[in-house]
């Protein structure tokens, strides 16, 4: 058509609005009357609340607990078996159990004036001992965070296909590997806006969300209000990679109070509270063993993997989605026969873990990727060679794995072949031989991994959360001058779906990009959804925009065969206009004759006129598998520990690209995000439950100078299931590169024994390992 | 993250501003920049009942060279010294420490006066300054003292000022004839609190050396006599002779018991010394195994 449709190459519309400064946050709401709230937090991991302090000046400005009459607690529960149940009151009761819990809410003109009062409030509390060792959350005598359950363990789960006949294998290599808590750290923190439209009878809340139906699904479970009550509205939303995703007790808590004060009320998350009390993500563990055959090829893998899923269960999507998909999704893109995985998801004394773009599979592909690299070193193997050993081939597609993940597309050999080639590995090993001028160290790094996307019904319906994606739907309306609007329950917060859908529109009735609206972020206005998550959107609501613009258009042709005097079966729809025998009339023409001149339709018209809600699923609802092969080299300073990325290739395949420009953002920023995994990203705690980064310069971000920008190359091999034959790439990019960087880093540091096993790999790490193995490092020699 | 209710002054004057701090009862913080100071009152850890801005008095902002001596008010920018808009007496050494601080807009509005008052060990003023042997100028009511950098940074975040007081302006030497210069630190990632510094000024012709190793967690070790670093002597081949295991010992004997720290301190320093005096040929490491 005119090269707006699908594959489009197309800038972002709103990037117009975004990068002027002129998107509108939450941040940016003003409100007649609205005054703001600052929390009194829990100070500590675990205590027992003796009283709680509020100055007499102030008892009309504080809410505690008390207050809050009627208001239930966040339930979060898998219908998994044996799931042990937690609550996570909106202001604490009787107990804290993680530093950061809200105890008490502060209402004042101003948020500097709501801090003032919450500094006055004094705390009584008793500390008990923390649980903030996940492993050590396990053993028997630990302290327990919820004492009924009788132990720390929300879910164990098992999974064991056949691992006896592995343990005879040649080749036998067993690592203890970790990734550390992380923040999500998006620019914009959480921040919620609560007024009462008493014209329509609604709390209407402006909160940065991607899922906002799913947001008044749990509003109206804990305040016990009808759902017809409450309107969500999500504005510009500046990044939200899982952390938007969930329900905080934050938004309770504010709801509860514009209903309490009748003035609008506000809470914006600030830097502290988003890093020490909400945005935790990423902690796993895992003692894993691979058998192989001394040619490489996998016999089994087995892997015991905790997770930390801290002190609640969040909602919607549970303390276990995260230790529970470990044991599913760990054999990730490879063909072995036998497999065991033990999952334990641990409640500790810390902040709940919350899906973080790439959710568990950022873990799982960590551990299996450096397992596989010791492998190849113990079988004197190379690093490709191992993993064009294990891959599923492309003749095996559709393939079942291990676990029953119907991977339903692609060629993976051939993304480790186009990496490789593009990285040029002979070159790479050359340089490593000759050794640097400068002293460092060459390294070079592997990891491949697919990611099951878009999964709908089947596969939620399994864990039995709060949430189970059904038919996606999407509107489309014809306006009387022939634009065109879309709405849709789902949010896009850097997806660029202001512009894709309206491609995908294109594709199907002609409408300039240009000319096309997204309307979404607003439960008064959208079709239901429950949101932007697990890199569905396109699939999904890409799907419903499709499917409704199709039944635009078939109305749209049957009118216009009507002005042409002709019969629908005689015309076509083509670049924007009904066509028919002996000429044809644009569809604004159309819209024009259904709106202002309806005098002019046909008797038997339909009376469902340009406007059409849709619903759409994929042809099977198990997901589509993008996958990708990263390739880095890194320059390893092995006496400081720093690490330079000097090239990072990605072969990926996402299925046709709606946008290529959108894709490879969409890469870059999961790599910007995966490099802080690798390198830089690290909530520590101390034995008392402490989070030990409480700013950004203790919390380290990459920057600018340590995000590279990607080499990306595109198969595009179409799922077979999905209306253009895309796949979900939103999580991808940040799903690999730590598994890239650290093995990079280890086969760098191979001759001078020294392996890191734990994310991310910091300096220090990186010296402490080295000095560890007994190297001379090369400041001795300097010396000599 | 909003600071408890301060009130605010801005005087005009160097005089009206001493006979504030001399007089105000309670807390008094000073703030040129507020680069270490703002985040410091966001995060109440901090509560000054008044907050004294010195940028209103002009001496403050003012640079010249007095007898070959730089003499830079405590108001100096960061980026005033990295853009060269104030005199330079050190060869490019003190252009070469402002433009690695931080980032730009904590330089844009960072003072060289702030940051050595604020004496965080990892800041480099705290390092370089020393190194070059530079004097503050302090100031009180009706009274002036100057004394060395090396004794007015007497621990993390504690300086010899006493209440009253304030650090009007840096008095820096010039660089030696013949002095090499060498600084290197050690970041997690660019911009970043150093983990380590070396600033390092040899004179090989002379046979003397001053070195410091900065970002410790107290005030910066100060090697006046860096000859024992080098086998007693130093002269132009002294990168090849630098000893390690001296270092270490300095280090052990200023409480470093941390070997990863030292190692990384080391080796740092190693690296300052040989930007400062080059050996002859770049060193490749062969491969170990």
């Amino acid at each position: 058509m005119s090269g707006e449709g699908v594959g489009a190459p197309l800038p972002r519309k709103e990037d117009d609005r975004l990068m002027r400064g002129r998107g509108q946050y939450v941040g940016d709401i003003r409100l007649a009357g609205m005054q703001d709230v600052a929390f009194v937090r829990s100070p500590l991991a675990h205590a027992r609340i003796r009283a709680i302090h509020v100055p007499d000046a102030y008892r009309d400005r504080v809410f505690t607990a008390a207050d809050l009459d009627g208001v239930q607690p966040i339930r979060a529960v898998s219908g998994l078996p044996d799931f042990k149940v937690s609550e996570q009151p909106i202001l604490a009761t009787g107990k804290v159990r993680q530093v950061g819990e809200l105890v008490a809410m502060c209402l004042a003109p101003t948020r500097a004036e709501a801090e003032d009062i919450a500094a006055s409030v004094i705390l009584d509390l008793e500390e008990l001992p923390a649980v903030h060792d996940m492993l050590a959350a396990r053993e028997t005598g630990a302290a327990l965070v919820h004492e009924h359950w009788g132990d720390n363990v929300y879910l164990e789960s098992l999974v064991d296909i056949d691992i006896a006949a592995a343990l005879d294998a040649p080749i036998k290599v067993t690592r203890t590997i970790s990734t550390g808590r992380q923040c999500m750290a998006p620019i914009e923190g959480r921040g919620t806006v609560v007024h009462l439209d008493h014209r329509a009878d609604q709390l209407v809340v402006h909160t940065a969300s991607q899922m906002p139906h799913i947001v008044r699904n749990g509003l109206s479970e804990c305040l016990r209000i009808e759902q017809g009550r409450i309107r969500i509205v999500s504005p510009d939303v500046g990044g939200g990679f899982g952390y938007k995703a969930i329900l905080l007790a934050e938004d309770v808590a504010l709801c509860w109070l514009a209903l309490r004060c009748g003035h609008p009320v506000r809470w914006l998350e600030d830097r502290r509270e988003h890093l020490t009390a909400n945005a935790n993500c990423r902690e796993h563990h895992y003692r894993i063993t691979a058998y192989a055959e001394r040619d490489g090829r996998l016999r089994g893998i087995d892997c015991e993997a905790t997770v930390d899923s801290g002190a609640y269960s969040a909602y919607p999507f549970s303390a276990c989605l995260e230790g529970a998909q470990v044991a599913s999704i760990l054999p990730g893109p490879y063909d072995f026969p036998s497999y065991r995985c033990r999952t334990w998801s641990v409640a500790t004394n810390k902040c709940p873990i919350l899906p973080y773009r790439g959710v568990a599979r950022t873990g799982v592909c960590f551990a299996l990727e450096l397992v596989l690299d010791a492998v190849a070193r113990e079988a004197g193997l190379t690093p490709e060679a191992v993993r064009e050993r294990n891959l599923v081939r492309p003749e095996q597609m559709p393939f079942e794995n291990i676990t029953r993940k119907h991977f339903d597309s692609g060629d993976y050999p051939q993304a480790l072949a186009r990496a490789l080639s593009a990285i040029d590995v002979a070159a790479v090993r050359a340089r490593q031989r000759a050794g640097e001028p400068d002293g460092r160290r060459i390294g070079f790094g592997l990891s491949i991994y697919c990611e099951q996307a878009a999964h709908g019904t089947s596969v939620y319906a399994g864990w039995g959360i709060p949430m189970v994606p059904g038919h996606e739907q999407a509107s489309a309306r014809l306006t009387p001058d022939g634009g065109l609007e879309l709405r849709i329950g789902a949010h896009s917060h850097g997806q660029g779906l202001e512009t894709t859908l309206a491609q995908v529109a294109h594709e199907i009735l002609g409408v300039p990009v240009s000319r096309t609206r997204l309307v979404h972020g607003d439960t008064a206005m959208t079709p239901y959804s429950t949101g932007s998550w697990g890199s569905r959107v396109m699939v999904m609501a890409g799907g419903a925009v499709a499917t409704a613009c199709e039944a635009l258009r078939d109305r749209a042709v049957r009118i216009g065969a009507h002005l042409l005097q002709a019969k629908p079966e005689e015309c076509r729809f083509e670049g924007g206009h009904v066509v028919g025998p002996t000429g044809d009339v644009p569809l604004s023409t159309i819209a024009r004759t259904w709106y202002l001149r309806p005098q002019d339709l046909a008797a038997d018209t339909d009376a469902g006129g340009l406007e059409v809600t849709a619903g759409y699923k994929p042809v099977r609802d198990s997901g589509t598998f993008s996958y990708a092969a990263h390739a880095v080299v890194v320059a390893v300073d092995s006496d400081l520990g720093a690490v330079e990325i000097l090239d990072y290739v990605i072969v990926e395949d996402g299925g046709t690209l709606v946008n290529p420009l959108v894709v490879d953002g969409q890469i870059q920023g999961g790599l910007a995000q995966g490099i802080g995994t690798a390198l830089f990203e690290e909530m520590t705690f101390d034995g008392r439950g402490q989070p030990l980064a409480s700013t950004l310069a203790d919390y380290l971000l990459p920057g600018p100078a340590e995000v590279p920008m990607a080499r990306i190359d595109h198969m595009a091999t179409p799922s077979p299931y999905t209306r253009f034959g895309q796949k979900g790439i939103g999580e991808g990019g940040a799903i690999a590169p730590p598994a890239a960087i650290a093995n990079a880093i280890n086969d760098a540091l191979a001759p001078l024994g020294a392996e890191l096993l734990h994310s991310p790999v910091t300096p220090r790490r990186i010296v402490e390992a080295v000095l560890a193995a007994g190297s001379v490092a090369s400041s001795d020699r300097e010396a000599a | 993250m909003k600071p408890a209710p301060f009130a605010w002054e801005r005087p005009a004057s160097l005089p009206a501003l001493l006979d504030r701090l001399a007089e105000a009862g309670g807390s008094v913080k000073l703030i040129a920049g507020g680069q270490s100071l703002g985040p410091m009152l966001n995060l109440r850890l901090v509560e000054p009942g008044l907050v004294l801005d010195i940028t209103g008095v002009p001496e403050l902002r003012e640079a010249r060279v007095e007898d070959g001596t730089l003499v830079l008010g405590a108001c100096v920018t960061h980026a005033d010294i990295e853009d060269g808009r104030v005199p330079d007496t050190t060869g490019g050494a003190l252009q070469r420490v402002a433009s690695a601080i931080a980032y730009r807009p904590v330089r844009n509005r960072g003072t060289v006066g702030g940051s050595l008052a604020h004496a965080d060990p990892a800041a480099d003023w705290v390092s370089a300054l020393t190194a070059l042997d530079a004097e503050v100028e302090i100031a009180g009511r009706g009274r002036r003292r100057r004394m060395a950098v090396a004794a007015f940074v007497t621990g993390a975040l504690e300086t010899a000022l006493r209440p009253g007081e304030m650090l009007v302006a840096l008095r820096i030497p010039p660089m030696p004839t013949g002095a090499a210069w060498g600084y290197v630190k050690h970041c997690a990632k660019i911009g970043e609190f150093a983990h380590a510094i070396a600033a390092v000024r040899l004179e090989p012709e002379a046979g003397r050396g001053r070195v410091v190793i900065g970002a410790v967690e107290g005030p910066p070790v100060l090697v006046a006599d860096a000859r024992p670093l080098f086998g007693g002597r130093i002269g132009p081949d002294c990168a090849g002779r630098f000893l390690l295991s001296v270092a270490h010992t300095i280090l052990r004997e200023a409480g470093l018991t941390d070997p990863v720290v030292r190692h990384v301190h080391v080796t740092v320093l190693a690296r300052a010394i040989a930007q400062a005096v080059p050996l002859p040929a770049p060193r490749v490491v062969p491969e170990a195994a």
